[in-house]
């Protein structure tokens, strides 16, 4: 018992913890590009753009992750079978990273909204009288004093995001709750194996904040 | 593109699914809250036995996801054998109950740490004083610290009820017909992902952001805040003129 732990499913729970983690970090750098953009509309976008965005946001603040899952992944697949005239079966971790990532960018733009409102507007104006343009100013003036102030709320959602790679499981990809799942059924000891998976999961959790902490710290220093 | 039969046929069994995601909501909530009270008590306590124990469970409840909360009580309970010859065992095998107690448990984590934020921000003096007048701790809470930490917590629990009702979404991964559930079902059965799983989600927007705009009309009245006062005497302005006609 104790040797196939180690050899067989404890590699296999490690695999899932290797796929989620990997899930949350593409999830979060497309997201936060995607989040960043949709935040800049909000403030910047002309009309029918910062509507669209609103909307969005409120869409993905309405409806449960996982409807928004299925969507992508079964909606995807029925639609690239009718493009292609083929049965098309979508890669599940595509189709996570995908809805994950839409699902975070909606939240992370709120963040980031908030976090470029509050740099002094006077920096813009300042940096558009040294010459630079509206985009050199927003990436190498705004972004950097916001990603100060986005921090402790962005930190909070990567956390949610390690928990919600978790629902991907419904969609057949082997992450770690798929993984402890088909162990519990070989082994018969689901209290055990997920026991095993949640204290895994808190580790990357704990791990996350912790960082993040430090983090906030270090982004604040020379700041009261 | 969208087929609108398959949509309007799915809708039947589809809002009968939603009323079954709110029956979840509100059993979830009430326990959450249950729980949240007391936990929330705890957690501010001066004694380590009683905010040690509060705050590792609600560390360890936040940090673990909560679809892997609803397998442990649904299938990893069923392991432990003296769990199987209890007398709880008919409602743990449910996965109805298994849903609302594992939601439950989750909610109650993080609704007490919104209490307890609430419950932080009452102002000691406040405290204090009614300690002066001779209110006993008891009454204290009741009628002075508990008025005003539900206004405080208010906005923070409001979206936890919206998050709520959207986790009741992982019923249907444990067999459970509810929105989410019906909608899978449909689509098995008709194949057409896109307008089931669509008009399942505009039902879902529908019921969360009525309610939040409904509680957030609640909280406004409760609020004692000037600002929303002066807020919503500027919306009567032009209404004012008109009644004083009359």
């Amino acid at each position: 018992m104790t040797a196939d732990w180690v050899s067989g499913y404890g590699l296999q729970l490690l695999w899932g913890v290797v796929t989620t983690l990997s899930v949350t970090l593409m999830a979060l750098i497309i997201g936060t590009v995607f989040g960043i953009s949709l935040g800049a509309v909000k403030i910047y976008g002309a009309k029918p753009f910062r509507y669209s965005a609103e909307v969005y946001t409120a869409l993905v603040r309405g409806v449960p992750d996982l409807i928004i899952i299925y969507l992508i992944y079964f909606g995807g697949t029925v639609a690239l079978t009718k493009l292609t005239g083929r049965y098309v079966d979508i890669n599940g971790f595509a189709a996570g990273v995908a809805s994950l990532a839409f699902i975070f960018a909606a939240y992370a733009s709120d963040i980031f909204r908030g976090a470029i409102k509050q740099v002094p507007r006077g920096q813009f104006d300042a940096a558009h009288a040294l010459g630079l343009s509206r985009r050199a100013a927003f990436l190498r003036i705004i972004l950097p004093q916001a990603w100060r102030l986005a921090l402790p709320g962005f930190g909070n959602l990567a956390i949610i995001l390690i928990k919600q790679t978790s629902l991907i499981s419904v969609i057949g990809l082997e992450e770690l709750l798929r993984a402890s799942s088909v162990i519990s059924g070989a082994t018969r000891q689901p209290f055990l194996v997920y026991s095993v998976t949640a204290i895994l999961y808190l580790i990357m959790t704990s791990f996350a904040s912790w960082g993040f902490r430090h983090a906030r710290i270090w982004s604040n220093r020379g700041f009261a | 593109m969208l087929e609108f039969s398959i949509m309007a046929d799915a809708l039947p069994s589809l809002l009968k699914g939603a009323g079954l995601t709110g029956r979840l909501a509100v059993l979830i909530l009430l326990l959450g809250m249950t729980i949240a009270v007391p936990l929330a008590y705890a957690r501010n306590a001066q004694s380590i036995w009683l905010h040690g124990p509060a705050k590792i469970y609600i560390l360890v409840v936040r940090g673990v996801p909560s679809l892997l909360q609803v397998f442990i009580v649904y299938y990893g309970l069923g392991q432990l054998s003296f769990v199987r010859s209890s007398v709880l065992w008919p409602v743990l095998r449910d996965p109805f109950w298994c849903v609302i107690i594992a939601l439950g448990l989750n909610s109650a984590a993080y609704t007490a740490e919104i209490v307890a934020g609430a419950l932080r921000m009452v102002p000691k003096g406040l405290l204090e004083a009614s300690q002066a007048l001779g209110l006993s701790w008891f009454q204290t809470q009741r009628k002075v610290a508990i008025p005003l930490a539900v206004r405080a917590a208010l906005p923070a629990y409001e979206s936890e009820i919206i998050l709520t009702i959207k986790a009741t979404s992982l019923a249907s991964t444990i067999t459970l017909l509810d929105l989410t559930g019906a909608a899978r079902l449909e689509v098995s059965n008709t194949f057409a992902p896109y307008e089931v799983f669509l008009t399942a989600g505009a039902i879902y927007f529908c019921i969360t952001t009525s309610l939040s705009w409904l509680l957030r009309r609640f909280e406004e009245r409760l609020s004692t805040d000037h600002r929303t006062g002066e807020r919503s005497a500027k919306k009567l302005q032009p209404v004012l003129p008109a009644l004083t006609n009359h």
